[in-house]
């Protein structure tokens, strides 16, 4: 496996490819900052999951994709569409409730969805996701595709009847997806320890005979390299189940009070900030200077208020519209 | 009176059952030290302990099903799902499991469950986290379906639901929540079945409950104001059992009826309703159809303009108040 590593970095990725998994960190990073700002200044309804410091997972993991691959997603779900390379203005018209976002504004935050990119959603359901990637692996597989479908869910999740029966037939018809577990500490206010009965979470996977590895969710090398052998082995023999771990640095959704944990522990995550390590990365391993960097950095926060740009332009969907894609 | 919100009313409900009664628990996701994603149960772990206010794993079919067991060999579960779109996922213990057991057991079973969950749109959560399904539960037989819409009503009626031997699915109302009215400081029950008439009046009975009810109560008193139309408002606030003598007898006497619920109008619980009037000796009072005002034949759509126009509105049950007034057969 270490060698077939190796052979994978020198095959693929190079500076463009380098570059481009910092600017999607950048991109999901500047992108839930303005989520967090609009929030504040309570110019958005709703409510919504914001990403910040899990971005290593969801670029590492899209990054190891073919452009035809699959994913599902969950409610925290704006990292893993910016990783499978959404367009950023309509996902941000659709924030917005834009007639020009990619639910035409009746998504919102936690329902984009562009399914004709393989994305097939972000999901409001916790566990909802996991069935839905096993049936897009069995349309993989009867169709011989050859897509592989990365099915992201939390450690919340996996706790689910939905997980426990996706898992099993997936296995037992050998289909093409990867179950990645974004285990962030926290489902909400439960810490994993206390929701789940087994500490070491691969175990799951062994109860239905599936591969599984984990990862250190917020070194985004280290999760490339991961998925892609994973990906590999489901497009060739069945899925493989990966545990990311990582830590929600944000509240869990607009109203969270923190009160089951620390500020200590909230600022021990910070330090393991996965983009200053990746850029750390990027200078000492690949010749990146820090000009170079920052220069990404500051074009992600440009795209992004381009995107805002475009989505404050774009019309409310009109009252018409209500009726309309209730059926095909 | 003093005077408490919806939300605070609920949790003090909760508390005194379980300070009477050793076997009455709190079990849900996240319902301990953060209170509940709506804060309804905020500082109850503090003073009944994590073995009485118990955090759960997000399993609703375990959620609902393991507190049908509990019931059913002796403890008193209250039950809360997030949000009450998730009940699909425990329709099975709830619907197969708890709310057949006494009858298919011979009576020889009793699951004194409650089940709480919040619906409602308004709030900007799009499609999953906004339905109003009630009218689901009430096709149960075995069921009780509550939807209180004030604070006094959710106290008296959770209390009378926890006592009750029977499984309750307990709606609660987001957009009412921190919306505050009098709650009388002794203790009371509510009896679930038993109808309120909010506002007596001769003209047109307006059927209504959960967060439709203030929205009604407004527009009664507007007609009231400005054209002395006296709109009687009567609420079953729970939908099974129903009391059915009050809301025929309201009709009986007004010869008009609107029916309005958040909730789709299509499969929607107005129609029971109008169902039930029709069939009953009010008939040869009406003065006009019978008629509905629910949700569009639609999903919530998140967009805050859209979301505002899938559910009656102002406008809409106002006017719908005003074509019954106006009703003239043959015209
Ligand atoms: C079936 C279901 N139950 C409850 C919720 C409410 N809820 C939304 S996110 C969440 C926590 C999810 O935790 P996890 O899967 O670990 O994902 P994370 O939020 O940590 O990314 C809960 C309880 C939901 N959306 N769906
Ligand atoms: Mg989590």
């Amino acid at each position: 496996m270490a060698d077939k590593k190796k052979q994978h970095k020198n095959e693929e990725l190079g500076r463009e490819k380098l570059e481009d998994m910092l600017r999607k960190m950048q991109l999901i990073r500047s992108f839930e900052e303005k989520v967090a700002w609009f929030f504040s200044r309570g110019m958005v309804h709703g409510t919504t999951h914001l990403y910040i410091g899990e971005e290593a997972t969801a670029v590492g993991a899209t990054a190891a994709l073919r452009d035809d691959d699959y994913i599902t997603s969950t409610h925290r779900g704006h990292g893993h569409c910016i990783g499978k390379g959404i367009e950023l203005n309509r996902m941000m018209a659709e924030f917005l409730g834009k007639s020009d976002g990619y639910c035409k504004g009746k998504g919102g935050s936690m329902h984009i969805a562009d399914v004709r990119s393989g994305n097939l959603g972000a999901n409001g359901v916790v566990g909802g996701g996991i069935p839905i990637a096993v049936g897009a692996g069995l349309t993989s597989k009867m169709k011989k595709q050859d897509r592989v479908v990365l099915c992201f869910f939390g450690d919340g999740a996996n706790n689910q009847g939905s997980f426990h029966e996706s898992l099993n037939l997936a296995s037992v018809w050998k289909l093409p997806v990867v179950f990645l577990l974004e285990n962030n500490t926290y489902a909400m206010s439960l810490n994993v320890a206390k929701s789940t009965a087994v500490s070491d979470l691969t175990e799951r996977a062994r109860a239905y005979s599936m591969d599984a590895h984990q990862m250190d969710g917020n070194n985004v090398m280290e999760v490339y390299h991961t998925v892609r052998e994973a990906v590999e082995q489901a497009r060739e023999n069945g899925p493989v189940f990966l545990v990311s771990h990582t830590y929600r640095i944000m509240g869990h959704s607009k109203s969270d009070a923190n009160r089951y944990r620390t500020r200590e522990e909230i600022e021990a995550w910070k330090a393991k900030d996965p983009i200053p390590r990746f850029e750390q990365y990027l200078i000492e391993e690949h010749d990146f200077s820090r000009e170079d960097v920052d220069a990404v950095g500051e074009n992600a926060r440009n795209a992004i208020e381009e995107a805002v740009a475009y989505a404050e332009q774009s019309p409310f969907p009109s009252i018409e519209s209500i009726e309309e894609d209730v059926y095909a | 009176m003093r005077e408490i919100t919806y939300a605070e009313a609920i949790r003090e409900a909760m508390s005194e059952e379980m300070r009477q009664n050793d076997d009455v628990f709190l079990m849900g996701e996240d319902v301990g030290v953060y209170g509940g994603a709506f804060g309804v149960s905020l500082g109850m772990v503090d003073e009944f302990g994590s073995e009485r206010v118990r955090d759960m794993p997000i399993s609703e079919a375990a959620i609902i099903g393991s507190g049908v067991g509990a019931a059913a060999t002796g403890m008193r579960p209250i039950v809360e799902i997030q949000f009450s779109d998730f009940l699909t996922i425990g329709m099975d213990q709830l619907v197969n499991q708890g709310a057949k057991m006494r009858y298919m057991f011979g009576g020889n079973a009793t699951v004194p469950l409650v089940v709480r969950a919040p619906e409602g749109s308004g709030t900007g959560a799009a499609a999953q986290h906004s339905q109003s399904l009630e009218a689901w539960f009430a096709h149960i037989p075995g069921l009780k379906v509550a939807v209180p819409s004030t604070p006094e009503d959710a106290k008296g009626m959770l209390k009378s639901a926890i006592r009750d031997d029977n499984p309750v699915v307990f709606f609660e109302q987001k957009l009412l929540y921190r919306k505050k009215g009098p709650v009388p400081e002794k203790e009371y029950t509510i009896p679930l079945g038993k109808a309120r008439i909010h506002r007596d009046g001769g003209d047109l009975s307006l059927i209504t409950y959960g967060r439709m009810l203030p929205l009604c109560l407004d527009i009664a008193k507007e007609l009231s104001d400005e054209h002395g139309i006296e709109v009687e408002v009567v609420d079953p606030r729970t939908i099974r059992p129903l009391d059915r003598e009050t809301l025929i007898s309201s009709v009986k006497k007004t010869g008009r009826a609107l029916i309005v619920h958040e909730a789709v109008t299509m499969g929607g619980f107005g129609g029971e309703i109008a169902a039930v009037l029709a069939d009953s000796e009010a008939f040869p009072y009406l003065d006009a159809p019978i008629r509905r005002v629910g949700g569009l034949d639609v999903p919530i759509p998140y967009c805050p303009e859209l979301e505002k126009q899938v559910v009656p509105t102002h406008d809409s049950v106002r006017s719908a108040v005003l074509e019954l007034l106006d009703w003239e057969y043959g015209s």
